[in-house]
């Protein structure tokens, strides 16, 4: 029974991590949702893009993509309030992205809010995509 | 007599019960209660490490884990989807410092006994007190730690352990911490 566990162990942790970026099937998602023609460059606007803080907030500095997730997409970036470290966001260098559709609709849910004030629609997540693919 | 042998006899109770709690020689109820969850670790453990449900009540866990405060969390907007939010709830909530028998975690419990519902671990009274001698340029003016919340930069057993005493304690940039 014990070699059992064991084995059950091993395959299922010692595989490596096959993660693969399901960003084609997301802009899918978004094509049914009324999108189309995903554009790396209003991608790359929106993400570059600075927002005015909400009145009421800690801390006065303009908002954007890139506090968190850092200027250059192949480094490590680091929350902005706690400090904890995140992972790359380019492909290039962090193949684990982009590859839980559940974790990237709770993230652009939380980080567009925070960011924008709002949700963003199903065509500026697939332009965002769109341009974070090619990073 | 019969009082009296009822007193012994739960007295005796609780001294087993309280001797199960060694194993192997390592007590196991001293810190608080190491338990994981995927989904917990997955909903909270992104922006800072995913604090033991035993840190706090259980009341304090309902209303961080309400969905409009989730909105507004110190800030931060830590929304989850429904059925994600009522698994990490009812995790916390079972796991919560008022049900259980690990050491820190009825400190912080009883420390609490006023009723009032902290959203912050860093303001249950206990949680308080025991840093309230460690001068300010070593929490807040320390790049390597910056605030009190982030338990696990000093309290190197934490996370695996849910061990918080003072000889696995080292503050980062300054020698062993001894008082
Ligand atoms: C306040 C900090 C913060 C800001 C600002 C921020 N993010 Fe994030 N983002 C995070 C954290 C933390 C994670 C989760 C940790 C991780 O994936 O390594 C994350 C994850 C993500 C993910 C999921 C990645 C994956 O692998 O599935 C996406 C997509 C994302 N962010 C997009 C954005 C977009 C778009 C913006 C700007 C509108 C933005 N983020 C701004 C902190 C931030
Ligand atoms: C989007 C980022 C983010 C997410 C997601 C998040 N938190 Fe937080 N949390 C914060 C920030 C920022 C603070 C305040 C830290 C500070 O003041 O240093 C905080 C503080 C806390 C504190 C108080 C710590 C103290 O000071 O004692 C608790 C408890 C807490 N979070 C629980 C949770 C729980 C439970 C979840 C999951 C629903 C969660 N957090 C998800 C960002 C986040
Ligand atoms: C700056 C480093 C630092 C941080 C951050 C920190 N602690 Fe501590 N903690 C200490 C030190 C040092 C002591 C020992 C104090 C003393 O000498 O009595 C201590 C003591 C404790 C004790 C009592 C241990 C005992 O043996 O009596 C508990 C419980 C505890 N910390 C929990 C926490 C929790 C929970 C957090 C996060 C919310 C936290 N600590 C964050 C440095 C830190």
């Amino acid at each position: 029974m014990r070699t059992l566990w064991a084995a059950v162990l091993i395959l299922g942790f010692a595989s490596p991590a096959m993660a693969e970026n399901i960003i084609p099937e997301m802009l899918k998602t978004y094509e049914a949702a009324g999108a189309s023609h995903f554009d790396a460059k209003a991608g790359s606007a929106l993400w570059h893009k600075k927002y005015a803080a909400p009145e009421n907030a800690e801390s006065p500095k303009p908002r954007s993509c890139q506090a968190c997730h850092g200027v250059d997409l192949t480094k490590s970036g680091a929350h902005i309030r706690t400090g904890k470290v995140i992972e790359p966001m380019a492909l290039s260098v962090n193949p684990q992205r982009f590859s839980e559709a559940k974790k990237m609709r709770k993230w652009f849910r939380r980080n567009c809010k925070w960011v924008m004030g709002r949700v963003c629609t199903a065509q500026e997540k697939g332009d965002i995509l769109t341009y974070l693919q090619q990073q | 007599m019969i009082r009296f042998l009822l007193l012994f006899t739960a007295f005796f109770a609780a001294q087993t019960a309280f001797a199960s709690d060694n194993f192997l020689g390592v007590p196991r109820f001293k810190g608080v209660k190491p338990v994981f969850n995927s989904n917990y670790e997955s909903s909270c453990g992104e922006c800072h490490f995913a604090y033991f449900p035993g840190l706090l009540p259980g009341r304090s866990w309902k209303k961080l884990m309400d969905p409009k405060a989730l909105e507004d969390h110190f800030g931060e907007n830590a929304e989850l989807e429904e059925p994600d939010r009522l698994e990490v709830l009812n995790f916390l909530v079972r796991n919560a410092a008022d049900q259980s028998h690990y050491k820190r975690s009825v400190k912080i419990a009883r420390s609490l006994r006023d009723g009032s519902t902290p959203l912050r671990i860093t303001e249950v009274p206990y949680i308080k007190r025991k840093h309230s001698e460690i001068p300010a340029k070593m929490i807040k003016g320390n790049k390597k730690v910056r605030s009190l919340s982030n338990c696990l930069k000093c309290h190197t057993q934490a996370k695996e352990k849910g061990i918080f005493d003072e000889d696995t304690v080292s503050i980062p940039g300054y020698r062993e911490w001894d008082d």
